[in-house]
């Protein structure tokens, strides 16, 4: 180990001299370009190649957010130029209406949507991560509507579920009767979290297959030398390895279906009884001109949503995964 | 430790933005922009914002541009057609730039007109020119000038009421939903179609106020009365006409999956019987009745079933008034467009419409209801500012979907309650409104 003598430096353990700028005897400047030193006038370089992805994501993000922040303590309609500071009127007015949280309710349907989606998703990683004929087209298949535009997706199954539409025409073959599966208010959501297990399965899939590939192929070899079965192996190698993509697309999940907004807005723009928490947010800003209560409960559902991550992060924290 | 610190300075800086948010007024609107006596002095180039996106595409606002530039050669018209046209608008109304001509759109409340548009000329004189001034006045100044006038109806196929053996108008409620039962008992036809996913035609409903009463006050007595859906008040009479023809089935199955532009076809074809919508709706249903190779003389259009001293009644109601941006730089160019427009450009006559202007002729769509006697009526603006303060503020929204889209939820079953629970709870509402608004 040879100390350098400029002190408090990590010492880099090669016997070539430190590159420091701060050394005491003259030396002709010929190993390292002067724009290199450390501690020079470039210590600003890493933040200049910063300087885009910085600027978009607070252009873009961060002051929109501090924007939403500040509208929900004003009684801002949308349009006037003028606004005036209301305090915490808007977050007292939004938790003293109870049936304002109501909306809620729906999430659950697309929070158990969400379970049937994970569980789906592992199997199709799992069984497509082994040695499946065609398994390429069927991952290509599985992930394709995740692909397709939001709108589409919406369009494409309110035709799919119309009256004498494709689902009843092939639930017919099978002798099921005729279902109002977006008129019914009792189906409603479950149609709609449907759509959503369709679009979203196949991403999850594939973040399951990514995991699910980085595990070691001894791992399997000496589980089967030891007699495990498929689902052994499933259960004590591949859910272990991959704990850590499961937690996150839990969360991800979780807040997912707090925030349901594109396919039941396009679908039934939040009626017969599928209206979500976003959805009413946005008639509140947009057909009521509340735009400082809306703000406010935005920041709320930010709040929930933050809250949940972090119980959900408490009671099941991820611990290391070896894979050795 | 890190991020509670990092959520403290952005609340810190979020404080510090909105106590400079307020306080940034407009200009003086003081000065009226009269329509140029001399259009060769005229100049400049003009936006203008319009929600007609199909006269765009198919060459009319060029052809309008043209015929405009032979009497003010130095004005360059610009047109931007929006397909969302509320919500664009609504947003860019932000920023000053906003065209120099535009329909003003629904969202913005009466008494911020004089914040975004030049004043056009004082009400006193506009009102002898022009109907329905008063939509846009504040103060004596008016901000808006419409183009055309619907009248409120129901459109409806003939040929398939007459197999259902009904020839003349109902004239009550009751008659109507009568007639809609020997419709469905007697053709194929579904009697009603409600365009509930659409959403927007349902709105419609919240016009016919006025029409059972054949009151022009009837939406100015909104602001002083406690309870709007009590029993012979209009918007019950209105409303109970939509829940009854929905709860006895009438309308189509499954209202969840209806579409707009098909329900014109279907209605051409006589597949669909009646919609409540406005007179501007008729030509669109004959449009599509021609193409389905129907004949587009079977669409006809019929008042509200209800008769006061012998007379239907229809409510006369302005679609988009036309206005000047505030910021515009070219206010005199943009008002002589405007004023073209509306005077000579002749669309309201294309469209069959009703033209703002006072002394035009009726169009051809509603010579039955002259023949009729059916009586024009034209709401006053006395208390509008105030009743759609207290509309926001209940959170009702007369003119939006969300309400009748509930009335036809609870009519067929859908959501919880009956007609008596909903009427109550929209009177609570209303009411619970009137004493936050002043």
């Amino acid at each position: 180990m040879s100390a350098p003598r400029t002190a408090g430096r990590t010492p880099p353990a090669r016997t070539l001299p430190p590159p420091d700028a701060a050394r005491t005897h003259p030396r002709p400047p010929r190993r390292r370009p002067a724009s290199r030193r450390r501690g020079g006038a470039w210590w600003f370089t890493p933040w200049l190649y910063l300087l885009a992805p910085l600027a978009l994501l607070v252009t873009f993000t961060w002051l929109p957010v501090v924007d939403m922040f500040s509208y929900s303590f004003t009684d801002w309609d949308g349009i006037s130029p003028t606004r005036d500071w209301v305090g915490l009127s808007n977050y007292t007015d939004l938790f003293t209406r109870p049936q304002l949280f109501q909306v809620f309710w729906v999430s659950l349907f697309y929070l158990g949507a969400s379970a049937v989606q994970i569980c789906a998703a592992l199997y199709f990683a799992t069984v497509l991560s082994f040695d499946t004929r065609l398994r390429n087209l069927f991952k290509g298949l599985l992930f394709f509507p995740y692909l397709i535009n939001g709108v589409a997706v919406g369009f494409v199954f309110l035709y799919f579920f119309q009256p004498g539409g494709t689902l009843d025409t092939v639930l017919h073959w099978f002798g099921a009767g005729r279902h109002l599966w977006l008129g019914n208010p009792h189906l409603v959501n479950t149609s709609l979290a449907g759509v959503s297990v369709w679009r979203f399965m196949g991403l999850n899939m594939v973040l399951f297959i990514g995991a699910i590939q980085s595990i070691p192929p001894q791992l399997y070899e000496a589980a089967a030398l030891d007699g495990a079965g498929r689902w052994q192996q499933f259960r004590y190698v591949i859910a272990p390895s991959i704990r850590p993509i499961i937690s996150l697309s839990v969360i991800l999940a979780v807040s997912g279906s707090l925030s349901v907004f594109e396919i039941p807005f396009i679908m039934t723009g939040g009626s017969n009884n599928s209206e979500t928490f976003v959805i009413q947010t946005i008639k509140l800003a947009f057909n009521f001109n509340k735009t400082g209560l809306a703000s406010a409960a935005a920041v709320v559902l930010l709040l929930i949503v933050l809250l949940v991550t972090w119980l959900q992060r408490l009671l099941f924290p991820d611990e290391r995964v070896e894979q050795s | 430790m890190r991020r509670t610190a990092l959520a403290a300075t952005g609340l810190v800086f979020a404080l510090a933005l909105s106590a400079c948010g307020g306080g940034s007024g407009s200009g003086s609107s003081s000065d009226v922009v009269k329509v140029p006596t001399d259009p060769s002095k005229v100049s400049g180039t003009i936006t203008v914002l319009t929600n007609r996106t199909d006269q765009v595409q198919d060459g009319t606002l060029k052809r309008y541009a043209a015929e405009f530039n032979t009497i003010y050669p130095h004005v360059t018209v610009k047109f931007q057609g929006l397909t969302d046209y509320e919500g664009d608008v609504k947003i860019r109304m932000n920023s000053k730039n906003y065209g120099d001509v535009l329909s003003i759109p629904n969202s913005v409340p009466l008494k911020q007109y004089p914040t975004f548009f030049a004043p056009l000329g004082t009400a006193a004189d506009l009102s002898k020119t022009y109907d329905f001034t008063d939509h846009a006045t504040v103060g004596s100044l008016v901000y808006g000038i419409a183009n055309i006038g619907t009248a409120n109806g129901f459109v409806y196929n003939k040929a398939v009421w007459q197999q259902a053996g009904v020839t003349t108008w109902p004239t009550t409620p009751q008659q109507f939903l009568d007639d809609l039962k020997a419709i469905k008992a007697k053709t194929g036809a579904t009697p009603y179609y409600t365009n509930y996913h659409d959403g927007w035609p349902l709105t419609n409903w919240g016009n016919a106020l006025g029409s059972p009463s054949c009151d022009p006050a009837a939406n100015d007595k909104l602001a002083g009365t406690k309870e709007p859906w009590a029993q012979g008040q209009d918007l019950n009479v209105v409303d109970s006409l939509l829940y009854d023809t929905v709860h006895d089935k009438l309308s189509e199955a499954d209202p969840n999956t209806t579409n707009w532009e098909n329900s014109k076809v279907l209605l051409g074809t006589g597949k669909i019987a009646t919609m409540w919508l406005g007179s501007w709706a008729v030509v669109q249903m004959q449009d599509a009745a021609k193409k389905a190779r129907k004949n587009p003389d079977s669409i006809g259009f019929m008042p509200f079933p209800a008769q006061k001293d012998g007379h239907f009644c229809s409510v006369v109601r302005p679609d988009y008034q036309y206005a000047v941006n505030i910021h515009s730089k070219n206010k005199d160019a943009a008002r002589a467009w405007l004023d073209w427009y509306i005077n000579k450009s002749g669309d309201a006559q294309a469209a069959l419409s009703i033209s703002s202007v006072k002394g035009s002729p009726l169009p051809a769509d509603l010579k039955p209801f002259q023949d009729a006697g059916v009586r024009l009526i034209h709401l006053t603006n006395d208390r509008t500012a105030l009743v759609d303060e207290i509309d926001k503020a209940s959170e009702i929204g007369i003119n939006d979907q969300d309400y009748p889209q509930h009335i036809v939820d609870v009519a067929r079953g859908a959501a919880g309650g009956d007609k008596d629970s909903v009427f109550k709870d929209l009177d609570k509402k209303w009411s619970d409104a009137q004493g936050t608004v002043g």
